[in-house]
């Protein structure tokens, strides 16, 4: 019996890292919005690896926290240890990597979603969404209770037909022997989307009292007060430390004693799993002239003994993942709390959405996070951001909110899933973006605050923050730039001398002396030329005057980059119907449906003659 | 790639009296002021009024001259394409167009995609929409056509010197990428070594370009060096086949001190004749240098055409000289046989079995053409060395692999200094123009060759 239960502006299945995201922009922006959860207790979960950050990653959540999202935050308020990696490689490419609290974690996204105006939770599950003419009506849940919505956002994470499997054990389930959602794929197929298999995985977790810390190398948190978002305050907790091992000769040994009943080998699994994430006994065999592979020894939370094995995931039968263990150094005694093992689960070929993430055939239908294909929480989340933002500006009648590949790593994402063919789970990676020296984690709030605010999403503490730190930081620059010295300048000629650095020759400003590798903004500081010295503001001034070169170059080649990107096709463009395209381009172009002639040249197998014919087609039409 | 500034050949190959080179774009006239030096130091072009010629020289990038050439301006909107357009109409057909379009190449402006200039003409309304279809056939048509010349031209040595270059700049960007991405995994770049594969490949480059330079004069042609003692008439010889008085020609014995190089086409084959100073064993010191100087041409040669002086009869120097060239392809042509002759041909015959034997007066212009047919002969019959050639290169492999030698070159300038994602800009863009060659997707070759090399995942 189905009953008539309410109705909202938007409605978001999944309460995981992109269904948070979605259903905050959605409220935020003013739209009633009803957030439905398969179960209470799994809101925001971690169910993989219980870290954020890193490379890509990183300035992905500064790019959501720039656009008022709620990751960077949260992180902020539950980890046990926060450090900046690839430090020695350049401004691009450092990151912040936390060790999240798994347990905080949700428990403080579960406070923000319940103290949100605008926003309710449910829990059910949703088992069909119904439309009519093309376009989103209504969603019914399991229990008959149907909600009226003008959009729907699907984030609904790996539970699709999810499929548990553990050595020759498989059953239905979804991440951490949750019940799956068995029927909304049918609902997605029935509304005519197509749909893929995944894989992925997760190693066991074991008990913190059976690990024997002696026998690994200690990996403390940084000593500086890190934080993603600038709006947090700063930390003050005591860090927790992670601790390295590594397997043996022995490990591996059993690992090959029992391929025979590992289902990544005997054709139970089916789904393509990632190759940046492979399972234990698949780097096991394919480097076999490794004998040992690094494991890393986690806390899942402080108040909880349970440890995370980072590296070994693994989908082996449950005797053989304990006999893995005791062959570690430092786990001879271990206990496992969670076995590992490897899901199963449907996706939707990203190639049917547009870059709103909105699906192409059904109006007011958008998908985000894993259901995507793609992989990873920060990805779930910027993607379940950019879904709740569009969805709302549907709702309200406004254009679609857009990042370009030159803007945000956000962008080079959504971009990247709407113009690719997948062949495993997407995750994203620095070096797929080609603008990497612009996009970087320290400058996310001055690329995106200004397009936060206008959606609406920035509010007015956030705001305030970020205005006096463009302030701060350009009258900094402009007195880096005015202050010069001359070789006769005692107190210049002393310190350079105290750095080894060369000696004036000429007049120069402090801006163009910051150049020279071995000065450091902080030295001005020092020296009393200049009176700012928040870390952060002077991050981005060094940043910006020791890579002003390499920033330029990348500035131009955004120049040429984005004149293709402006030259734009109709949304209804009919590639069938240009002459001279060949079969391929047609058959590709037709798929992918792009938008402009950048994002053309970007579909595999599109060449540049195609691009003419397209270009010369346009005219034609255009002229007509 | 909408509006960049682009050139190229676009007289049809083969031989012409001239040739044209095109150049298309919004600073195409400032860019050609870098290596065309107007007669009139006034009239540099970027000054000139549309539709207006300039005369003057075109230089390479030693500041050389490659001709002479008539450059012709034509303003936006009122061109061919719509855009600025520069023409350059220099001398000699093909060949010097292709080291006009080298220079050109060098310049931030770049080689046209196949219907380039059409498509622009196109876009910029300068042609009539029922022209649309067929312009769409000149896109194909020239697409496909380059696309199997380039299939072809990776072939052979080619192919695996390129596919070594791409593999070694893969390895180095794979390293790179991965120990930024994965830093866990992968560790720290050993900046020593990447340098030193990138020492490699650059070396690799070089030769490569040295290389072509050498087997571009064989796409120019062969070269045949006329050779012969003092005063046979060799440089009589050279202005009859050029048919143009370059040559000082006299009687005074070693006058030619220098070689002189003079392009023709034999039969629409292009061949570079070599006119050496006359070999003599001498006390002159100039001279001597000539002679050393002639003996490194008749090394380099292809072919040579050895003259004899019918009227002075054969002589031990000649036989000297006839030892130098043993083991070279070669023409035996016997000069003024219009003069009361000192040797008989039974003597010839003898002397010579087996040669290639002219008889031939360059005064009185005979046995000229059947010189021409021998040469071309020998040409077309492969017997010159056609097995020796490793490295062909066209136009767009040649701009694509000075590309990546720039890039590799401005990388090894910061290795030390600047970070690892700095130093990534200048290798990707290394990388990338070589896969515009290969046409493979850098970006995934990359990601491929990460999971192939290291092992990755947590």
């Amino acid at each position: 019996m189905i009953y008539e239960a309410g109705s909202y502006d938007v409605v978001v299945i999944g309460a995981g890292h992109a269904g948070c995201e979605a259903a905050l922009a959605a409220s935020r922006m003013g739209c009633r919005t009803l957030l439905v959860t398969l179960s209470m207790e799994n809101i925001a979960l971690m169910p993989c690896n219980p870290s954020v950050g890193g490379p890509a990653k990183a300035q992905l959540i500064r790019e959501i926290d720039a656009l008022g999202g709620e990751m960077g935050v949260n992180i902020d308020k539950a980890n046990i240890q926060i450090r900046i990696i690839n430090t020695g490689k350049g401004p691009a490419v450092q990151a912040l990597r936390a060790q999240a609290d798994k347990y905080e974690y949700h428990k403080e996204m579960i406070k923000t979603l319940l103290n949100q105006r605008n926003l309710d939770l449910l829990m059910a599950e949703v088992e069909e969404i119904i439309t009519a003419e093309d376009t989103v009506r209504s969603i019914i849940t399991k229990t008959g209770a149907k909600y009226n919505c003008k959009t729907v956002v699907v984030t609904s994470g790996t539970y699709l037909k999810g499929r548990i499997i553990i050595g020759d054990i498989a059953f239905s389930g979804g991440p951490g022997n949750q019940f799956p959602a068995e029927k909304l794929s049918d609902s997605l197929k029935d509304m005519g989307l197509k749909l893929g298999r995944f894989k992925t995985g997760t190693p066991p977790r074991i008990d913190k009292k059976s690990v024997n810390f002696d026998a690994m190398e200690e990996q403390p948190g940084d000593d500086r007060q890190l934080r993603f978002s600038y709006i947090s305050p700063l930390p003050d907790r005591k860090q927790l430390s992670c601790w390295l091992t590594h397997s043996t000769p022995e490990t591996h040994q059993i690992v090959m004693d029992n391929l025979d009943r590992a289902p990544m080998f005997t054709g139970v699994i089916k789904g393509q799993g990632p190759r940046y994430c492979p399972s234990f006994e698949d780097k096991v065999v394919r480097f076999s002239h490794k004998d040992s592979h690094q494991l890393f020894v986690e806390p899942e939370g402080r108040a909880t003994d349970e440890m995370y094995v980072q590296g070994l995931n693994t989908s082996l039968p449950e005797d053989v993942q304990i006999k893995v263990l005791k062959s570690i150094p430092g786990l001879e005694d271990v206990r496992i709390i969670r076995t590992g093992y490897a899901i199963e689960y449907d996706y939707v070929f990203p190639s049917q959405l547009k870059l709103s993430l909105e699906t192409k055939n059904i109006s007011g239908l958008f998908t985000a996070g894993q259901i995507n294909g793609t992989s990873g929480y920060e990805e779930a989340a910027a993607q379940g951001l950019m879904a709740g933002i569009n969805a709302a500006l549907k709702v309200h009648g406004r254009d679609s909110f857009i990042l370009k590949r030159s803007e945000a790593y956000i962008g080079v994402m959504i971009d990247d899933l709407v113009t690719k063919e997948l062949d495993e789970p997407y995750r994203l990676l620095t070096s797929r973006a080609e603008y990497r020296l612009l996009l970087r984690q320290d400058n996310a709030d001055l690329r995106l605050t200004e397009k936060g605010r206008s959606l609406g999403l920035v509010n007015d503490f956030r705001w305030q923050i970020f205005q006096e730190k463009k302030k701060t930081l350009s009258e900094l620059i402009s007195k880096l730039h005015q202050a010069t010295f001359t070789p006769a300048d005692e107190v210049i000629r002393e310190f350079l001398n105290s750095k080894r650095s060369a000696p004036l020759k000429d007049r120069i400003s402090l801006w163009e002396l910051l150049r020279r590798p071995e000065i450091k903004i902080q030295d001005f500081y020092y020296l009393g030329l200049i009176t700012v010295n928040d870390p952060d503001i002077l991050e981005q001034v060094e940043i910006q005057a020791k890579y002003e070169g390499y920033i330029k170059k990348q500035k131009e080649q955004v120049e040429r980059f984005e004149k293709m990107e402006n030259k734009s096709l109709p949304a209804d463009f009919d590639f069938s119907e240009v002459y001279g395209l060949s079969n391929e381009a047609r058959q590709k172009l037709d798929k992918f449906k792009p938008i402009s002639i950048g994002q053309a040249l970007r579909v595999s197998g599109i060449n540049p003659a195609d691009i003419n014919v397209l270009l010369i087609f346009l005219e034609t039409k255009r002229r007509k | 790639m909408l509006n960049d500034d682009i050139a190229a050949i676009s007289t049809p190959p083969g031989e012409g009296g001239i040739a044209i080179v095109r150049l298309s774009g919004q600073n195409v006239a400032e860019k050609i002021s870098a290596i065309f030096k107007p007669y009139n130091p006034g009239k540099r072009i970027e000054t000139r009024d549309s539709h207006t010629l300039t005369l003057g020289w075109l230089l390479d990038d030693e500041g050389d001259i490659i001709d002479e050439v008539l450059v012709s301006i034509m303003k936006a909107p009122h061109s061919y394409t719509g855009e600025n357009v520069i023409e350059i109409n220099c001398h000699g057909g093909n060949i010097v167009a292709q080291r006009c379009l080298e220079a050109i190449l060098a310049l931030d402006i770049r080689l046209a995609e196949a219907g380039e200039f059409t498509r622009r003409a196109f876009l910029n309304g300068r042609l009539d929409i029922s022209q649309a279809e067929a312009v769409i056939e000149v896109i194909r048509a020239k697409s496909e056509k380059s696309l199997k010349l380039a299939i072809k031209q990776l072939t052979g040595h080619n192919s695996q010197y390129m596919t070594a270059i791409e593999e070694q700049l893969l390895k180095v960007n794979a390293h790179i990428q991965a120990s930024i991405d994965f830093p866990d995994e992968v560790g720290d770049v050993d900046i020593n070594e990447v340098s030193s594969i990138l020492a490699g490949t650059e070396e690799i480059i070089e030769q490569m370009l040295e290389e072509s330079k050498r087997t571009d004069i064989y796409r120019q042609g062969i070269s045949v060096a006329i050779i012969g003692k003092p005063n046979v008439g060799k440089s009589s010889l050279l202005n009859a086949l050029l048919r143009k008085n370059r040559a000082i020609v006299t009687n005074i014995p070693g006058t030619t001190r220098d070689t002189i190089e003079e392009h023709i086409t034999i039969g629409g084959i292009p061949v570079k004749l070599i006119d050496t100073a006359g070999i003599r064993i001498t006390e002159d010191m100039v001279e001597q240098l000539g002679v050393k100087k002639s003996e490194e041409v008749i090394s380099e040669a292809d072919l040579v055409i050895w003259v004899l002086d019918f009227a002075a009869g054969i002589t031990e120097e000649d036989m000297e000289i006839y030892n130098k060239i043993a083991g070279k392809k070669r023409i035996v042509l016997v000069n003024k046989e219009d003069l009361e002759l000192n040797i008989s041909e039974a003597e010839l015959n003898k002397l010579f079995t087996g040669e290639r034997i002219i008889k031939a007066s360059v005064k009185e212009d005979s046995g000229i053409k059947n010189l021409e047919k021998q040469i071309a002969e020998i040409i077309l019959s492969g017997q010159v060395k056609q097995d020796d050639l490793k490295i062909m290169l066209n136009m767009r492999q040649k701009s694509a692999l000075k590309k990546a030698k720039k890039h590799i070159h401005e990388a090894q300038h910061i290795m030390h200094t600047a970070p690892l994602d700095c130093l990534a800009i200048d290798l990707e863009l290394a990388l990338e123009s070589i896969g515009e060659l290969t046409g493979k997707n850098i970006k995934e070759e990359v990601l491929n060759r990460i999971f192939h090399d290291f092992c990755i995942g947590k």
